[in-house]
């Protein structure tokens, strides 16, 4: 069913489009909305979309990294600075995907999809966004919790620290078809350490819940302590509380559960 | 509901079209150009028989916004060859038997281009990942590897 396409100049306008119609969405690389055109999702009558630069800026010279909403998975692999990203944005999809897919889309990405926002989520990120009434900045665990009521919005940018050293941060997808798969499950996390003893960890999980979540028992087991065989045990021991996974063609729900813990050890023991 | 006008160039000529909005850029072509050679394999971005380059770069043609296209130049596998010779890619995959029901062939001809456009000398894992996003369920894939990996030793690939 053909659909209004309506392209504005500057956010502000694409907010208010999108704010003020509830069948409109808005079309960042395209990997979500066309997908759902070309199923025939009738719920989408309007998409909206912005070509203002601001969207596909990258910045990140400075301890804040900045990356616009429109910005692809091939820019950040593009860029040398954001090499702690190249993970988790060469972890999707294939070239085309990456060359299409964007930041902002992949925070809509139901599961198995949304690699990229566990990164984002491990790095207690902020999300830019605009709505009809103006632009506020929403903490990224808030965003998700309320994923399904900010279709109305406009994400502009997610903003996040740079991790403090490379070992600081790691990622790990779980996935049956290497190179390329949807994920059986995602880990990311973020273990900044203040002497010898980790300050602020934060562990976030894919395709463990219908939206990237973080996983705050194993992160309890992590704060204040040194990353040992102990502390690692109890982390991944705690890794499936507060989880609820689901079935789907990759891995049943109690795989997933099985497996959490597993994947979480070797993220944290730094084994491939 | 009034069509859109849409003016791009097609495999280095310019074309003028109306779409409904919300056609994507496969319809675009094959129904309205023409152009059959870009498939329709799932419609979600997870085959990539529809791969096509847009300016220079790969892109699935099934989720790209047909308007989003005004003014920029696509290429599909109709203009790859140089008249009636084959593009070298072509002849390899010929060669190799990197073909069987050819319905991946495609995509996959078009996303190693676009990998040998920017690297004439990939390695093994180079070609694995530059088509990991196109599925072949003839082939086993090696053939396809072998091919590109042929077209990139002969050292015809052309930009």
């Amino acid at each position: 069913m053909p659909v209004t396409v309506k392209t504005f100049t500057n956010t502000h306008d694409a907010a208010a489009a999108l704010s003020s119609d509830r069948s409109a969405r808005y079309l960042g690389g395209g990997t979500l909305v066309m997908r759902a055109l070309n199923e025939g999702d009738i719920s989408i009558s309007t998409v909206v979309r912005a070509s203002d630069q601001a969207m596909t800026r990258i910045d990140a010279s400075g301890s804040r990294i900045t990356l616009g909403a429109g910005v692809t998975f091939a820019r950040i692999l593009a860029e040398r600075d954001l090499a702690f990203l190249h993970g988790p944005a060469r972890s999707i999809g294939g070239p085309a995907v990456r060359n299409m897919g964007t930041v902002g889309g992949n925070l809509f990405a139901p599961v198995p999809y949304g690699d990229f926002t566990v990164a984002m989520l491990a790095l207690d990120a902020m999300v830019s966004v605009q709505g009809g009434l103006g632009g506020r900045e929403i903490p990224i665990d808030e965003f998700l919790q309320s994923r399904d009521r900010q279709t109305g919005v406009l994400v502009l940018a997610i903003s996040f620290a740079k991790p403090g050293s490379a070992d600081a941060f790691r990622y790990r997808k779980i996935a049956r078809i290497k190179p390329k798969g949807g994920a059986v499950i995602t880990l990311a996390a973020h273990l900044p350490v203040n002497g010898s003893r980790i300050v602020g960890a934060r562990v976030a999980l894919g395709s463990m819940a219908p939206t990237p979540i973080r996983a705050r028992a194993a992160e309890r087991a992590l704060e204040g302590r040194a990353l040992d065989a102990s502390t690692i045990s109890a982390a991944a021991t705690a890794a499936v509380e507060g989880t609820s996974p689901g079935d789907n063609a990759l891995a049943s729900a109690w795989y997933r559960r099985e497996i959490v813990g597993v994947h979480l050890r070797r993220l944290l023991s730094g084994q491939e | 509901m009034a069509k859109t006008p849409l003016q791009f160039s097609h495999n280095g000529r310019d074309v003028a079209i109306f779409v409904d909005g919300g056609t994507n850029l496969l319809v675009a072509l094959r129904e309205l150009i023409g152009d059959m050679t870009p498939k329709f394999g799932c419609g979600q971005g997870g085959c990539g028989t529809c791969s096509v380059l847009i300016d220079g770069e790969l892109h699935l043609s099934c989720l790209t916004l047909a308007e989003t296209i005004a003014g920029r130049s696509v290429e599909t596998l109709d203009g790859i060859k140089d008249g009636p010779n084959l593009h070298p890619l072509q002849r390899a995959f010929a060669d190799n038997f990197a073909a069987q029901c050819g319905y991946c062939t495609p995509g996959m001809l078009m996303a190693a281009k676009a990998l040998l456009d920017r690297n004439p000398q990939p390695s093994r894992a180079e070609v694995v990942e530059a088509i990991s996003g196109n599925i072949c369920r003839c082939t086993g894939y090696e053939p396809i590897i072998n091919a590109v990996l042929a077209a990139a030793s002969g050292g015809r690939a052309r930009a």
